[in-house]
């Protein structure tokens, strides 16, 4: 090969042989040159080809994987929720599993087809929504979450490409509006957004599921202090005096005197958390934990034991109650005017608002303040329920303050924090902070704080049963259930002023008196005079009977042993206490 | 079994043919047809033919190219020159009808009807300029007296020049690397070989600055987000479909809203169907195609059979590697078919005669034949 090129080199011009040197160089072996440069292209396309197959094993594998990630994760787009039981075991919450329709727009090849397709077979999806979302270049794009497996079905079988279904859970309320507030509700990604659902995802539940642990295992259901036989007798009888004194609204609570438990909580109106539109009408907040209000003369239980308390007064002591009491340019009245001097236990039963006034200006504006705080009813009541709200308290507090605000005037709470304050007055002296979940006493006991000696605990008891044998409260004694009771009409404050025709009218009762177990709270808002209440808008006239109702059907149901012919309080409660000083 | 007792022309090329070169280019073939399946009918559908239609046209366009990828690996190595000479020839004088006539189709021509039948004339004058230039740098080697080097500039900026004048960017660029492998396989001084590399990437910047959609894909490749790369991601989404087994026959999607699914972008429509295995295997194709072919070239003792299969050899490897790594989001998207796989009749055509010249020039030749044909090449004013 080489030999014919040895030979014509000398014959070569010059100028070619520079041109030639210049390319190849000089005194080289070309062929052999050539030869290992091919050798050299061979490993040049070797690298290539092995860059371009690393490419494709690589995109294998993150695609594999990918792939492998969405099917394990189908059924936990809605994540997993734990049951929640009422205290007998009964299922106020539960998951159920329902197809929900996607599309991935990407996907789609005639999107006007597929548009056409399924408005047609989902008359209630919105044609532009459902244009505009596949329209769009994501890649998934939810079309109407939680359809029935007939519709799963008749869209399947459309076999529109880019479509398809995740099983989500969906959240099921069985009782419906009986648990509404105090059970809140999810959204549609299975968020609790109120209540208790609320609570368990803002206490581990949504970093659960941000983990993706909270998928399908089985989570232990969480128990509530709620009893729903209860609950729905409460509300049955609440609704019905909602109609029948036609109330604005109407609430109801019972709660455990020992445990702090609540075992019932109604607010009406209410709604169905299993139809999430209805709970954000600004009407039917929960008006127990949620509003704020003038609690009336309920507030006289807590001043009244505030000078037992302090020793400085007894059940005889007088107050004068012979006309008005002025103060400034303000007057304060009592309904039903004694005019004489009276004993601190007629205060009570006689509901006088002067000789409250009295009473709290006697312990002095300090000592006042200082037992309402030590009540809990100066700062806002934080539960499980995340729905809360402070009390509105006035900002500087004299003398004006502590004589409306001894008759529940001028100071608004949560209606479940005075139920609390009333709580610690008659079991016996404890503070036991409320709670929605199952509590036990010692748990309870725990977490107390003795707030009243057992004296004025006893005395205030021996109150509330004078209160049901010859007060305001005779309405609502249910024979056999001993009960005691204190009322209490809140004029409300309308355009400024208090009116006398718009008032929240509420009940309290514990029964039973002598040995308490529970503590009923009936309010009802605005109710109007009736012929059989002689045109009376008075908490005793509406309020207790209602009180009366729900007793007569829950004492049965909290496994209270009724009894019959018991003596009168003074003998039972009074002596009792005497004995055991 | 073809005997070897008797010396027919068949029985004298089936024995010195590469067997085991010819079966990978058939099944290539064959794949071809397969994924044309698969990738065609939508696109078909799409502008409103017959679903079949470019599957049917691609198994018609079997036939001519098979023929020709034989009759051509018949031919000897000086047929070859001529071949390639007149092929060239009549290429040229096409491009030039075409810029005189042909169509302007999205801004460029490049087809010209004859006799009803559209024709890619740059497609068929690249095998015949790689072999042309391997011929004149094998001459340089050889008979220095003649100015071969100038004539393989020359034929070069000829071919180019036209093919920018359509503009055809993907071609010239092919052309162009081709030509500057052979450069460097020639043997020339590794200087110019980077003279050689460092104006191209001089022509590119040009390129990039001077032409805009040159440069809007450069620079959605190098910043995805700078503009629309619906058909990359696509592609891209196609391979993580698939995986390694594919979704199955017929359950591709990316075949459905890729333009060009049925040729720029049928390795990923392949992928989607039937998996990345599939893709290696392609893959394993070509590169024991171009493998094979260089090794063939590495040992052959003819200077212009050497070059021409190398350079045979680089044009269908750059092809495949250029479409495949476009495909994988490896390069910036380049309008480049994959050799056998993606439709195009013209295409087809040329592929099958380069490598038919590619299986003829690496057909085991007796030494003293070779001895003889480079005797008789080096008579002066002979070939």
């Amino acid at each position: 090969m080489t030999e014919p090129v040895t030979i014509r080199v000398p014959t070569e011009p010059w100028r070619r042989r520079l041109i030639r040197s210049l390319l190849y160089g000089n005194n080289v072996d070309r062929v052999a040159k050539a030869r290992a440069r091919v050798g050299f292209a061979m490993i040049a396309f070797a690298v290539v080809y092995a860059v371009i197959g690393i490419r494709l094993a690589t995109i294998a594998m993150v695609g594999d994987s990918h792939s492998a990630r969405r099917s394990g994760s189908q059924d936990a787009v809605a994540t997993a929720r734990p049951d929640i039981l009422d205290r007998n075991g009964a299922i106020l919450a539960t998951d159920v599993k329902s197809p929900s329709l996607f599309g991935e727009p990407r996907r789609i090849i005639d999107k006007d087809e597929a548009v056409e397709l399924l408005t047609a077979t989902l008359p209630d999806l919105d044609t532009i929504e459902v244009r505009d979302r596949l329209s769009s270049k994501k890649g998934f794009v939810w079309l109407k979450r939680e359809i029935t497996p007939q519709q799963q079905q008749e869209i399947r079988r459309l076999g529109i490409p880019g479509i398809g279904f995740l099983r989500e859970n969906r959240r099921i309320y069985p009782s419906g509006p009986a648990v509404s507030h105090l059970i809140g509700l999810v959204n549609i990604d299975n968020q609790g957004i109120a209540g208790i659902e609320k609570w368990l995802d803002s206490n581990g539940l949504a970093d659960l599921h941000r983990a993706g642990f909270a998928s399908d295992r089985l989570q232990q259901p969480v128990e509530l202090a709620i009893d729903l036989r209860v609950e729905h007798a409460l509300r049955d009888e609440l609704l019905k005096a909602q109609e029948k004194y036609k109330a604005k609204a109407a609430s109801g609570l019972v709660s455990n005197v020992r445990t702090g438990e609540i075992v019932a909580m109604v607010s009406l109106p209410d709604f169905d958390p299993n139809n999430p539109r209805e709970a954000h009408d600004p009407d039917r907040i929960n008006r127990l934990t949620t509003g704020v209000y003038e609690m009336g003369s309920t507030f006289k239980t807590l001043t009244l034991a505030m000078a037992l308390d302090a020793g400085k007064a007894n059940l005889n002591t007088l107050y004068d109650a012979r006309g008005a009491m002025r103060y400034g340019k303000f007057a304060i009245h009592d309904t039903h005017p004694a005019g004489r001097a009276i004993t601190l236990s007629e205060v009570f039963t006689l509901s006088s608002n002067v000789g409250a006034a009295r009473v709290a200006l006697s312990q002095g504006v300090e000592a006042h303040r200082a037992f309402l705080k030590k009540l809990g009813q100066l700062d806002r009541l934080r539960t499980e329920l995340p729905e809360s709200t402070a009390p509105i308290v006035p900002k500087r507090w004299g003398e004006l303050n502590t004589v409306t605000i001894s008759f529940g005037h001028g100071i608004a709470v949560a209606p479940l924090q005075a139920v609390m304050g009333i709580n610690a007055v008659i079991n016996g002296g404890y503070l036991i902070p409320p709670t929605f979940l199952k509590r036990t006493e010692q748990e309870a006991l725990a977490l107390a704080k003795r707030v009243v000696r057992k004296e004025t605990s006893d005395k205030i008891r021996y109150l509330m049963r004078l209160n049901a044998e010859v007060g305001t409260a005779k309405q609502a004694d249910v024979k056999g259930y001993y009960i005691g009771g204190k009322t209490g009409t809140a004029e409300k404050v309308v355009n400024g002023r208090y009116s006398k025709k718009q008032v929240l009218n509420s009940f309290t009762a514990i029964l039973p008196a002598d040995n308490p177990q529970y503590q009923l709270l009936v309010m009802l808002d605005e109710p109007k005079g009736l012929p059989e209440t002689h045109g009376f808008i008075t908490s005793g006239w509406n309020a207790v009977p209602t009180g009366g109702k729900v007793i007569a059907r829950i004492a049965p149901l909290l496994g209270l042993e009724p009894r019959f012919d018991l003596p009168p309080s003074e003998r039972l409660i009074l002596a009792a206490s005497r004995g055991t000083p | 079994m073809i005997s070897r007792e008797q010396r027919t022309p068949f029985s004298e090329w089936w024995w010195t043919v590469d067997r085991l070169l010819l079966a990978a280019i058939v099944v290539l073939m064959l794949g071809g047809v397969i994924l044309s399946l698969a990738a065609s009918p939508p696109v078909a559908t799409r502008i409103g033919l017959d679903s079949f239609h470019f599957f049917n046209r691609h198994v018609m366009f079997l036939l001519p190219s098979f023929i020709v990828l034989i009759g051509v690996s018949f031919l000897s190595p000086r047929q070859i020159r001529r071949s390639a000479l007149v092929v060239f020839a009549v290429s040229v004088a096409l491009i030039m009808a075409t810029l005189l006539f042909g169509p302007e189709v999205k801004g460029s021509r490049r087809w010209i009807t004859i006799l009803g039948i559209n024709i890619q004339a740059s497609e068929s004058a690249k095998p015949a300029f790689v072999v042309l230039a391997a011929w004149l740098f094998s001459e340089s080697a050889r008979r220095p007296e003649m100015p071969a080097t100038s004539m393989a500039v020359g034929i070069l900026l000829l071919l180019v020049t036209l093919l920018v004048m359509e503009p055809d960017f993907g071609q010239t660029m092919l052309i162009l690397m081709s030509w500057g492998a052979l450069f460097f396989i020639a043997g020339m001084r590794i200087v110019w070989v980077l003279g050689l590399a460092g104006v191209a990437a001089a022509g590119l910047f040009a390129a990039y600055l001077f032409v805009p959609h040159v440069a809007g894909r450069i620079k959605r490749f190098m910043n995805p987000a700078s503009g629309d790369t619906y058909q990359v991601d696509t592609a891209m989404e196609a391979f993580s479909n698939g995986g390694w087994l594919g979704l199955g026959p017929g359950e591709g999607i990316a075949k459905r809203s890729l333009p060009d699914s049925h040729t720029d972008f049928v390795f990923a429509v392949g992928a989607e169907e039937f998996g990345i295995v599939l893709c290696l295997g392609i893959l394993a194709l070509y590169a024991f195609i171009v493998l094979r072919t260089l090794s063939r070239a590495y040992a052959s003792e003819d200077l212009f059979a050497r070059f021409a299969a190398a350079g045979l050899a680089i044009l269908f490897g750059v092809q495949a590697a250029i479409n495949m790594a476009v495909n994988l989001q490896l390069l910036p998207a380049k309008g480049m078919t994959l050799p056998f796989i993606s439709y195009g009749g013209s295409s087809m055509v040329s592929l099958a005669y380069g490598v038919g010249m590619m299986l003829a020039l690496t057909r085991h030749r007796p030494q003293i034949e070779v001895e003889s044909a480079s005797r008789a090449s080096a008579t002066p004013g002979y070939a």
